[in-house]
């Protein structure tokens, strides 16, 4: 009980007197899964829509695998994309293992379908109230794409948020394909993992506490979009 | 009918002659729909020409939005034609609007709304804003230009889904319901405005089961009863002399069964 209360008091210490270590390490974490989450927006936005608007052979089983593919387990991914990047693999000669570049191709291969799979369901649900209206005044499928996407962007903001919750307390793929090296690919995550295993309780319990603190802040502003929607978008 | 490149309001209101006896008349031949084996409509026929304002009149459930839907090209009959001045529904979009019983309004502001569909129109983005303000203060919604649509009052909200119609300048304008689950003030002002637009000499064909209402706005009236036409007559004579029995009891204010 000592140890926690001497590791806590540490920890406090670090977070407010913004030691550089660990500032170093929280920022290289939020650029990677920021990066990712980005990244996952680009393509999951369209995939989603695209899905809920468009009917082809197929449709239903490319749903139901997204849906799956919500669950991946990252320590798979991170074996497939280390498989990927290693340097016998097909994309080895690109040097990107152990890079923050794996990391962020790792994150945004878990995050991908999530957000496809949300954005499916957003779109999906605003196309039953909207399509009519659309087809009544003549819009394309492309504008009816757009339309619906703006018209679900605070559902969507929350979508994205999610994916960044999930991306930020990753730990098994980044470190697959990280490496963990210290100053290079070291994030939130693995270096709890590491710091728990060596004993040094006090940087790893910081790093907890600013990934709660994190985690509660996303979900804040996640009710916060959608009270701010509510009130003034109907 | 494709549009190959943006339109100014007055190339459009140009367009809008030309194509003014192009889009009528509505001839419906033999028109059946039929979904998980019921016939919703059955064997309906008929034909509207211009200047007039139809009212397609009967119970619930006699098929009545239905009909109106179909009529737009939002679904397709199961057999039977539609067209519009010979052409299919779906090439004489451009020139009919709908509104629907339950206003469909856009998450963004009652401008906007307007805004959004006559961009879609192709109208120029620097003729839209004009058109927006006339829309809006002919419905008389010019304080709420900025007001979020979906917060609106139920009355305004049906106001604005009409301007919004309207602004898209149409030959025939479709309303379902449109004083459906209003008070009367609210119906007394949205029946001006189609009074209104009527005026203008856009025609008009809605939907109501509201007996008043059909004899103050209608000219024509089209009876359906269980997806069925069993009258299209004048309105006057609609009312007076009802031909059907089922159209007798249901003047009379009677359960038609």
């Amino acid at each position: 009980m000592g140890d926690f209360h001497a590791a806590l008091i540490t920890s406090a210490q670090l977070i407010v007197n913004f030691d550089p270590a660990l500032a170093e390490i929280v920022l290289l974490s939020l650029k990677i899964s920021l990066t990712a989450v980005s990244l996952a927006a680009l393509i999951g936005f369209p995939i989603g829509a695209a899905f809920a608007l468009y009917r082809f052979p197929g449709r239903g089983l490319a749903v139901v695998l997204i849906n799956a593919f919500m669950g991946l387990p990252p320590v798979v991914v991170g074996l497939v994309v280390y498989l990927l990047l290693s340097r016998s693999g097909p994309l080895g000669p690109l040097g990107l293992l152990f890079t923050p570049t794996a990391m962020i191709i790792a994150q945004c291969i878990l995050i991908t379908p999530i957000i496809a799979a949300l954005t499916r369901q957003t779109i999906a649900d605003l196309h039953e109230e909207y399509d009519e209206y659309l087809r009544a005044i003549g819009a394309g499928r492309f504008r009816k794409m757009r339309t619906l996407l703006w018209e679900g962007r605070f559902s969507l903001i929350t979508v994205v948020l999610a994916g960044f919750g999930r991306a930020s307390a990753e730990v098994g793929a980044v470190l697959i394909v990280g490496g963990n090296i210290n100053h290079v690919t070291r994030v939130m995550t693995t270096t709890i993992a590491l710091e728990t295993s060596k004993g040094n309780l006090a940087l790893a319990l910081a790093l907890g506490l600013i990934l709660i603190a994190l985690s509660v802040s996303i979900n804040a502003a996640a009710m916060g979009i959608r009270n701010v929607a509510h009130r003034y978008y109907g | 009918m494709a549009k190959a490149r943006n339109l100014t309001v007055a190339e459009h209101t140009e367009a809008k002659a030309r194509h003014a006896s192009a889009v009528l008349p509505l001839v419906v031949s033999n028109l059946n729909y039929q979904a998980s084996g019921h016939r919703l409509i059955e064997r309906v026929s008929f034909a509207l020409q211009s200047d007039s304002c139809t009212i397609i009149l009967g119970p619930n459930g006699a098929g009545k939005s239905l009909l109106l839907r179909l009529c737009h090209g939002l679904i397709k009959p199961s057999q039977g034609s539609i067209t519009w001045g010979g052409q299919s529904p779906a090439r004489a979009h451009q020139w009919v609007a709908m509104v629907f019983q339950k206003p469909v309004l856009l998450r963004r502001s009652a401008a906007a709304n307007i805004e959004y569909a006559l961009a879609v129109k192709g109208i120029r983005r620097n003729s839209r804003k004009q058109q927006v303000e006339k829309a809006l203060t002919r419905a008389g919604l010019g304080h709420l230009a900025i007001r979020r649509a979906r917060v609106l009052s139920g009355g305004e909200q049906k106001r604005l889904a009409i301007a919004r119609a309207q602004a898209m300048q149409p030959q025939v304008l479709l309303l379902d319901e449109p004083t459906s689950n209003l008070d009367p003030i609210a119906t007394y002002t949205i029946e001006s405005l189609i009074q209104q637009i009527c005026n203008s000499g856009t025609r008009i064909i809605m939907t109501t089961h509201d007996l008043n209402q059909a004899q103050r706005l209608g000219d024509d009236v089209l009876f359906l009863h269980k997806g069925r036409l069993l009258e299209h007559t004048p309105a006057d004579e609609f009312f007076a002399r009802p031909r059907s029995q089922q159209a007798a009891a249901f003047t009379e204010g009677k359960l038609v069964y």
